[in-house]
């Protein structure tokens, strides 16, 4: 018998890094990377309310999580081979076309 | 035999998401994501979603970390170089992200019934799952799901616009 509150620490930790790597990270690909990783410590929390429950909604949650997570690491790559294309960079303090 | 699991693949997913922040590489961290995503899939198991933990392991380990690991090889990205950037933001991310998870694990330790109520029961027949979430997903969800599949679609036009060769 494991404590939900072990899961959702752990989540808890999970999300920290994520956060962490998505402040410290310069390289536009980690970032995106690190966005992965939140999203999979937000799952989680709800895999672990969704037992804690026995409910099947939170298990449908994280299913709708993973299909828009498929759909905007799709996109979002397709955004970061575009830039690389114009900018020759990886790097998001280069990027900064908005900026000036 | 589910705390046991919970500690080895809790460890092995906290150890890959700091090894994560830690590496250079990109393609370091890629794998690393990797490795966190496979122990979630058992922590998915060990919970009773077994549906998710296969998801898990096929759509994220499986195609999406395949797309990020083919655009890194592709842009030929290399180790990332210390800016006056990355200083600054080694003196903010660091707090700010302890101050994060403080905040997270104290509502989740002192919040009434989450630390006293152990995760419910037994495992749970994994065919009785799956098809508890299919029907759920089909019946009551049913207009989201289809939904979804509109945005898959948008995903891949947007993507081939957007990743496509200007004329």
């Amino acid at each position: 018998m494991v404590p939900t509150a072990y899961y959702l620490v752990l989540a808890a930790m999970l999300f920290s890094i994520g956060v962490a790597a998505f402040l410290i990270k310069r390289n536009v690909i980690t970032i995106f990377i690190s966005i992965e990783l939140m999203l999979n410590a937000v799952n989680l929390t709800f895999v672990a309310f969704a037992h804690m429950w026995h409910q099947v909604s939170g298990q449908i949650f994280v299913f709708f999580v993973m299909v828009v997570a498929a759909a905007e690491a799709a996109v979002g790559l397709a955004i970061i081979i575009s830039i690389f294309r114009t900018r020759q960079t990886l790097n998001v303090d280069e990027i900064d076309l908005m900026k000036s | 035999m589910q705390l046991a699991l919970f500690i080895i693949f809790g460890a092995l997913a906290l150890g890959g998401a700091l090894n994560l922040l830690f590496q250079r590489h990109p393609i370091n961290s890629a794998l690393s994501l990797v490795v966190v995503m496979m122990s979630l899939a058992v922590l998915y198991w060990s919970l009773g979603a077994e549906f998710l933990a296969a998801a898990q392991v096929i759509v994220y380990s499986g195609a999406i970390m395949v797309l990020f690991v083919f655009v890194i090889m592709l842009l030929n990205a290399g180790e990332e170089e210390r800016t006056h950037g990355s200083r600054a933001a080694y003196a903010v991310g660091i707090p700010g992200a302890a101050a994060i998870f403080c905040l997270l694990s104290f509502v989740f330790l002192t919040e009434r019934g989450l630390g006293k109520s152990n995760v419910g029961g037994d495992l749970g027949n994994g065919v009785d799952n799956i098809a508890a979430v299919s029907q759920m997903l089909f019946t009551k969800q049913l207009l989201p799901f289809e939904v979804t599949s509109i945005l898959i679609l948008v995903a891949i036009l947007g993507a081939v616009v957007l990743a496509r060769k200007e004329q």
